[in-house]
């Protein structure tokens, strides 16, 4: 069973901090780490690799430090990593990076799932996905929470998942090739083996750029994105709160009052 | 080409862009910002950022659609499941009732289903001017291929300059498909939408769990798409004399996606509110000590009609199921009253509920980071406060 999982390098929020003078974000000395659902996304590809054999490979779009994600997707246990890193990339909004993906999903070839974390700490859009899944014309289902049955010998191939909806559980029978987005429920991510890590080190890991993949200028980038960001700022910081303080029946008290006004 | 410059006349070497950029691309030399193309990813944190207007993204515009005036009409994804819509589809007719008389234009609504026909009443006492509705067996279940399919042949043929969706699971799901099929620009999980002076559709998003916004246009695509996060604007009232018009779709059975089959939705019977959709969440964390001591939050969530969430602390301890976590692994809420009980506040939950119109929160430590995202600080034990506070609720609430 071939896997092809994307990642995606962000920032790591445990050290994101808020700078209180000018309430603004500070990025400065923040560590880069995997986006956390995409460890999810290489742990079920791991996962399914064990049982059902087959080769996996990681996937990311970055400017060039990116690399050190892919690195520790391999410590994991992933086989091979690609590098899809382009200055014609840069600005690229979801309608362009899902088609960097489809396009370095299609020139790998033979697969049987793609799988991606549900949505990027950073971004939180959840689109890249499905975007990625229209591109390649695969069948999707997104936020899953668990692989319920997979039959590779059938005709064609199928799988059936549970996806983790707002107000309950929904399962879908699949046919491979197909696209999955995963959240945390799925798995507990493994921890890289001492192994992986020396072999992660020396591993040749391919740069693809645009190029490498047929893609012209003006489909990626500023220029092939359809949005554009006309400007980013800080939200107002809260005002202070009111801190209620005193016995436990006089706060409930208090409290009932002002919940009760809210209702 | 695109790319992004710094102006060397105006950059007097501050470094106030330098701590913003996500990627470490900048660096001061001489008193003047250099930018590594390599590394820069072209956000624009840094253009923003900046308070000298030393920094430009240029962008050579994407081929305009020749077409754009051909697009009328601000429409609304009308999501349901088993006929009952989704309340977002009523908040949604509120915010797209209010573009379109900045655009001067009308309402439509999308409504795709089986036996649904009769929901398009619904949709124009909510708002709608004109309803257009598939109706067929196959679209019975939402299949995210089969919906995208037969909406991306509406949007074609009808050409509304706007459409827009909740940011529910599947209206994200269904969206992203249809923007990459007709190439159109989308923003997930919007929280503003305002027309601009050029008629364009502005639309504000919170990225990094809403401690950054961000405006995103799409001037030169049509229509121009965006996801709207729940429980964010008003719902459209209810007017039983508006009158509309209902188109009837045909559905190119032809087109069915048979990759993909329902099989069934359980529905989580346990919570009688789910989060995305309550008005108050009553939340409990590592403070809460055990699973048994959230009773006390289910029976304060009863008084007040409210959901429970809960932090990772409590889901990872095992006290309480996945579906209830609220933070950046789990979801993102925003009701009008969350009352976090023994949470710390960590910055992981503080990015899935900051954006709560109202925040209650209650800890023994004075210190705990939730109390500066708090309208209401109690620091105290809340195992002495909750009982009390339910009991004070149910008498006030004339039970």
């Amino acid at each position: 069973m071939n896997i092809i999982v994307c990642i995606k390098q962000v920032p790591d929020t445990t050290d994101v901090r808020i700078d209180p003078a000018t309430n603004t974000l500070i990025r400065e000395g923040v560590a880069s780490i995997i986006n956390p659902f995409d460890m999810y996304a290489i742990e079920e590809a791991l996962r399914l690799k064990d049982k059902h054999g087959g080769k996996t490979t990681v996937l990311s779009m970055g400017p060039p430090q990116a690399q050190s994600a892919l690195r520790e997707a391999l410590s994991l246990g992933i086989d091979e990593a690609v590098h899809l890193q382009d200055r014609l990339f840069a600005g690229s909004d979801t309608w362009a990076t899902s088609l960097v993906l489809a396009r370095a999903i299609r020139k790998i070839g033979a697969f049987d799932l793609v799988i991606c974390g549900k949505q990027a700490s950073d971004g939180d859009t959840a689109q890249v996905g499905p975007g990625v899944a229209a591109h390649l014309d695969l069948p999707q289902a997104t936020y899953v929470r668990r692989i319920t049955g997979l039959d590779l010998g059938a005709t064609p191939p199928v799988m059936k998942a549970e996806r983790l909806l707002e107000d309950g559980v929904e399962t879908l029978e699949i046919v491979l090739p197909a696209l999955i987005t995963v959240v945390k429920e799925i798995n507990d991510p493994r921890l890289p083996s001492l192994k992986g890590k020396i072999r992660s080190r020396s591993q040749a890991i391919p740069v693809w750029g645009a190029p490498d993949l047929g893609i012209k200028e003006h489909e990626v980038g500023l220029k092939g994105s359809p949005t554009q960001v006309v400007s980013i700022f800080t939200p107002e910081a809260r005002a202070a709160g009111v801190v209620l303080k005193g016995e436990p029946e006089e706060i409930a008290s208090t409290l009932a009052q002002e919940i009760k006004g809210l209702l | 080409m695109s790319g992004i410059r710094v102006i060397a006349d105006k950059c007097t070497g501050c470094e106030g862009c330098v701590g913003v950029c996500p990627t470490s691309a900048i660096r001061v030399e001489n008193g003047v910002a250099i930018i590594d193309r390599d590394a820069c990813t072209l956000c624009g944190a840094c253009v923003s950022a900046c308070e000298f207007d030393a920094i430009v993204i240029e962008r050579a515009d994407a081929p305009a659609k020749d077409d754009l005036a051909s697009y009328h009409g601000v429409w609304v994804f009308a999501e349901q499941r088993d006929g009952v819509v989704n309340s977002v589809v009523y908040e949604l007719l509120g915010k797209a009732r209010q573009l379109a008389r900045d655009l001067g234009t009308h309402v439509g609504a999308a409504l795709l289903g089986s036996g649904v026909r009769a929901k398009a009443e619904i949709l124009i006492q909510r708002g709608a001017d004109r309803v257009y509705v598939v109706d067929h067996p196959s679209l019975q279940h939402f299949i995210a291929e089969n919906y995208a399919r037969c909406l991306a042949g509406l949007v074609r043929r009808h050409k509304p300059e706007i459409f827009i969706a909740g940011a529910t699971t599947n209206g994200r799901s269904l969206v992203s498909r249809i923007a990459v099929e007709i190439y159109a620009g989308l923003t997930a999980d919007c929280t503003g939408l305002d027309i601009d002076q050029e008629k364009i559709l502005v639309q504000t998003r919170p990225a990094f769990g809403g401690n950054i916004m961000a405006r995103i246009i799409s001037p030169n695509f049509r229509p121009q798409m965006a996801t709207v996060r729940h429980k964010v604007m008003p719902e459209a009232p209810l007017d039983v004399a508006r009158k509309g018009e209902v188109i009837e779709e045909t559905y190119d059975v032809s087109r069915t996606e048979s990759r993909v089959r329902f099989v069934d939705f359980v529905a989580d019977i346990a919570s009688k509110v789910n989060l995305s959709e309550a008005d108050v969440i009553v939340s409990g964390g590592r403070g809460l000590a055990s699973k048994e001591n959230f009773a006390l939050l289910e029976e304060l969530a009863a008084v007040v009609n409210g959901a429970v969430g809960a932090s990772r602390a409590a889901v990872d301890a095992g006290w309480i199921a996945y579906a209830h976590q609220v933070g950046q692994t789990g979801r993102t809420v925003c009701p009008n009253l969350y009352i976090a009980c023994g949470i710390s506040g960590q910055i992981q939950h503080l990015v899935g509920m900051q954006s709560s119109k109202c925040i209650v929160a209650i800890n023994k430590d004075p210190d705990a980071p939730i109390f500066k995202v708090a309208n209401y600080a109690v620091v105290g034990d809340l195992f002495e406060i909750l009982p009390r506070l339910t009991k004070k609720l149910k008498e006030l609430c004339g039970e």
